[in-house]
């Protein structure tokens, strides 16, 4: 999808470098510390700008990294090539370990938490007898290919441009692939995700995983690099510089960890050469002018330096499109059709005092569109909410093709077959409408992170984003296929949900406010998607307060009033029933 | 284990862990109100703490100069971002708080310091001298990026940290200093001393607390600021200036920090650096306080005190593995008894 020759390019340029006759060792040495801190914050934009996840521990996974290769290589003789493997096991290990306990934390827990344990582990480097306590480990060997000693800083550069490139294109492998989407979606709140089938607590712990051993793979470098270790640059401090190369960069780009790297390097390192002269010895401005610039940049361009330098590069990716011939293999649905689908017996939800949903009963049945309706507050929200598991019940049974599905958890939901829109539309608003939309087909797909990384998952891949692109076109937004989901509007956006829930194959789809911010003519164009869909065998359960819309399309009305159910029967009958009225107009009307 | 040793230690842990609720609470403060970490806050304990020092042996120190320096800029930032509309009476309002204001401070610093000034004149300075620098910060660094993510915010947070630590060590130079204590007095009971300084500190924290207590769940401007700190758009819709919130907040945990700072100079020596750590084991209370609650943050604060104190005894070298691991058990304990929330992404 995406072309590679800027990345040759890019490629052939850094290799040319050290090639060129008089190129100082001093700048080589720059190129390599670069290299050195874009490999970290590379990780760091997927945990961070794509996974939403903040971590200022990063420098710590270097920690383990480098100290792992320094002591085999030093006190065991092992060769440092064997060491790596070992280095990358130990900070995977560590970040399984410090990730679940901290991936679960929300919000701005997670990255004080990261803090406390990256201010932990350093001191414990800078402790622990076995590996030297604050002075390190030093006389580690060079790295060596058969007699030949990466000594200089002009034969390990190759290594570490090599490890940078090669991890940039699995990164970005990755990030397009479906457990790409996966980790994509995260940063928007997991309640759509998980509605889809993403287990949110494994794709965050894989991110993080993934973080680390990019940061293991940097220390390894870096300890057969400067060929001793010490604690310091596996401080706290290392770890928040980390993540602002990350943020001044461009968190959300892979590229923009190499370029933030280069930017703050580059800056660092003329701060301190010429800062001395500016204010004639005073070298301690280095930090503040460094600090000073940091927030300049940030004012500047809150997103980041990549994102701005993207604006002025003259080439657009050319989109290949899905060859929509192929396609998933469907549900597998019992030869004769149950008469009830989805029967609620006196679900009850309770919040503290307030009753939201007080014993309401009801059922869905094949091919029928139920409406759910009700004035504001009356709990048709939360109604869907336990019925997709989002929310426990109070009490009350749910069951669905006969089985008892209350309480489970959304994942399990949706493999049987119910799929959802939300009220709030929850689209990722800077991925394509393609991309959203193949995160319904989730479950549909089975390759993993490492087969995306290597791209063995590309038929696979093929499979879902043809299944989306066949339901984009169904629903109608075949030109809007390639923008991105933020850019549509409101209306188009619940249309995207709607799509992505048909990706899931469902035996019955869930609406809620299906019709709300569209134009008349979309609104039929809807309806006619649903009818259609229901002649084809599926049911539909819609909450809308497009009254027209509602009495037009269903074959049965449920009324919610105060979380009780005060009507049930056809559009006719509902629009008589005295108590309907009396909940929507007040006293007798 | 001596009782006389675990008395000592607990009221160590509990002198420390006073001041870390301190800071713990203005740390709760600035991000319930504006959604910044605030990393800097070291820095104002350090040159709350280090600016009295250096007041107290006579001599102007350079945080003065600074003020004015970043009032002068923020006044031009001002001035600029009302280009369009230059009303006499908000250039006016602006010009003296950026200008007059902290010239009024250096002004009053030259004047009044030297070897004999009274300590309350000192920590008064001080004090105005650390809120200035804050309300300028908030001014210049953060409110252009009020309405970026809390990532973002974090991370510029972290350069105003560098920042004003580099200029720390050109104001106060890499030795430390110590501050005259603010009383003398001593009294003991049973086997333990308590000092006049310790009094004080407890007797400034329990005040804190309480009046900040009293502030958010009585005044006005109080619960204007516990609304902006739940919903910024809302706030303004019911015409709470967020700006004037973000400053009070910046406002009151700079002056909580510099007084925090200037209670402990005198027990302990300190560094232009050593602020971050102090300020990091008040970020821990206030995780486990779960950046929302004020009593349960004081009484984390005194728990991170007494741990540190007592590791600080059993096992010096690992004082601060151990302090900083203890984060970890109680965010396993938050994030099994509460499941993770939907947040509306930023």
């Amino acid at each position: 999808m995406i072309d590679r020759w800027p990345l040759f390019v890019f490629a052939a340029v850094m290799a040319a470098i050290p090639l060129i006759p008089g190129m100082p060792p001093f700048w080589i040495v720059l190129l390599d510390n670069i290299g050195l801190a874009a490999l970290v914050a590379m990780g760091l934009v997927l945990l961070t700008g794509v996974g939403g996840l903040t971590s200022f521990g990063q420098a710590a996974f270097c920690g383990f990294g480098a100290y792992t290769t320094a002591l085999l290589s030093t006190a065991y003789g092992v060769s440092p090539w064997l060491a790596l493997p070992a280095s990358l096991i130990v900070s995977g290990v560590a970040a399984v370990i410090l990730g679940l306990i901290t991936v679960r934390l929300s919000g701005h827990y997670l990255p004080l938490g990261t803090i406390a344990w990256g201010i932990g582990l350093y001191y414990l480097f800078s402790k622990l007898e076995f590996i030297g306590r604050n002075d390190g480990i030093s006389n580690i060997p060079p790295l060596s290919i058969g007699g030949f000693r990466m000594l200089d800083p002009h034969s390990i550069y190759f290594v570490i441009w090599t490890a940078v490139l090669i991890s940039a294109v699995l990164t970005m492998n990755l990030l397009d692939s479906r457990t790409g989407r996966a980790i994509r979606a995260l940063r928007r709140g997991h309640i759509a995700a998980e509605a889809f089938g993403v287990q949110t607590p494994r794709a965050k712990l894989l991110v993080f995983i993934y973080a680390a051993v990019l940061a293991g793979l940097s220390g390894w470098l870096y300890a057969h690099f400067q060929r001793a270790v010490t604690p310091t640059p596996f401080s706290a401090h290392a770890g928040i510089e980390y993540l602002f190369i990350a943020v001044v960069g461009g968190a959300g780009y892979v590229w923009g960890g190499v370029l933030g790297a280069g930017i703050v390097v580059i800056l660092k390192e003329i701060l301190q050469s010429y800062l001395p002269y500016i204010f004639g010895g005073m070298a301690q401005l280095e930090t503040t002018v460094f600090g000073i610039l940091l927030v300049l940049l940030l004012q500047l361009a809150p997103s980041g330096a990549w994102p701005l330098l993207m604006s002025w590069w003259p080439f657009r990716a050319r989109r290949k499109h899905p060859d929509t011939a192929l396609t998933l293999p469907g549900r597998v649905r019992s030869p004769t059709e149950p008469a009830v689908l989805l029967q609620i017996e006196n679900a009850r939800k309770v919040f503290g005092g307030v009753i939201a949903v007080n014993d309401v009963s009801f059922d869905v049945q094949t091919r029928e569109i139920v409406a759910l309706i009700g004035p504001n507050g009356a709990g048709k929200s939360t109604t869907f909410n336990l019925i997709t598991g989002v929310l426990t019940t109070t009490g009350g049974a749910i069951s669905f093709l006969g089985k008892h599905v209350d309480n489970a958890p959304p994942q399990e939901i949706v493999k049987v077959g119910i799929a959802r829109t939300f009220q709030h539309v929850k689209l990722v608003p800077d991925m394509t409408v393609l991309e959203n939309v193949a995160i319904g087909a989730h479950l549909r797909g089975s390759s993993g992170a490492i087969s995306s990384m290597l791209r063995l998952d590309r038929a696979d891949e093929a499979r879902l984003l043809a299944e989306a692109t066949r339901q984009i076109e169904r629903v109608g937004l075949g030109d809007q296929i390639d923008q991105l989901a933020g850019s549509l509007s409101l209306g188009q956006q619940r249309i995207v949900e709607i799509a992505r829930a048909l990706c899931v194959d469902p035996v019955l789809l869930l609406l809620d406010e299906p019709a709300a911010g569209l134009r008349h003519m979309e609104k039929q164009r809807l309806a006619a998607l649903l009818r259609q869909l229901r002649d084809g065998g599926m049911s539909v359960l819609l909450v809308e307060h497009d009254m027209g819309f509602v009495m037009d399309l269903a074959d049965r009305v449920v009324v919610l009033d105060f979380g009780t159910k005060i009507a049930e029967g056809t559009p006719q009958a509902i629009k008589t029933n005295p108590d309907v009225i009396k909940a929507y107009l007040g006293a007798e009307a | 284990m001596n009782t006389t040793i675990m008395l000592f230690l607990i009221q160590d842990g509990i002198t420390n862990g006073a001041i870390y609720a301190l800071l713990g609470l203005a740390l709760v403060l600035v991000f319930a109100v504006t959604r910044v970490i605030l990393i800097p806050q070291g820095e104002f304990v350090t040159f709350g703490a280090l600016s009295y020092a250096m007041l107290c042996t006579g001599t102007v120190p350079g945080t003065v100069w600074l003020a004015l320096a970043m009032g002068a800029v923020a006044f031009v930032l001002d001035l600029f971002t009302a280009r369009r509309a230059l009303h006499l009476n908000r250039i006016g309002r602006s010009f003296a708080l950026n200008l007059v204001f902290p010239a009024a401070i250096v002004a009053a610093t030259y004047l009044l310091a030297g070897p004999k000034t009274p300590i309350a004149v000192n920590i008064v300075l001080a004090l105005l001298t650390v809120a200035a620098i804050a309300l300028y910060l908030y001014r210049l660094a953060f409110q252009p990026l009020a309405h970026t993510s809390v990532l973002v915010l974090l991370i510029a947070s972290v350069g105003c940290h560098l920042a004003l630590q580099g200029l720390g060590l050109v104001f106060f130079g890499a030795e430390g200093l110590r501050g005259p204590p603010i009383s003398t007095a001593a009294f003991t009971v049973g086997t333990l001393r308590f000092t006049g300084q310790s009094i004080a500190v407890y007797a400034v924290t329990i005040a804190f607390i309480i009046a900040l207590w009293l502030f958010f769940g009585t005044t006005l401007m109080g619960k204007a600021l516990r609304a902006t700190a739940v919903n910024r758009l809302g706030a303004r819709l019911v015409g709470i200036r967020t700006t004037l919130s973000g400053q009070i907040a910046f406002l009151l945990a700079s002056v909580i920090g510099a007084i925090s700072g200037i209670l402990i100079v005198p027990i302990t020596t300190l560094y232009y650096d050593t602020g971050f750590l102090i300020g990091l084991k008040g970020f821990i209370a206030a995780i486990i306080g779960g950046l929302v609650s004020y009593p349960l943050t004081a009484v984390a604060a005194l728990v991170v005190g007494c741990v540190e104190a007592f590791s600080s005894f059993y096992a010096s070298n690992f004082k601060e593995v151990i302090v900083f691991t203890l984060i970890i058990p109680v965010l396993v304990l938050r994030s099994l008894a509460a499941p993770a929330v939907e947040e509306e992404g930023d």
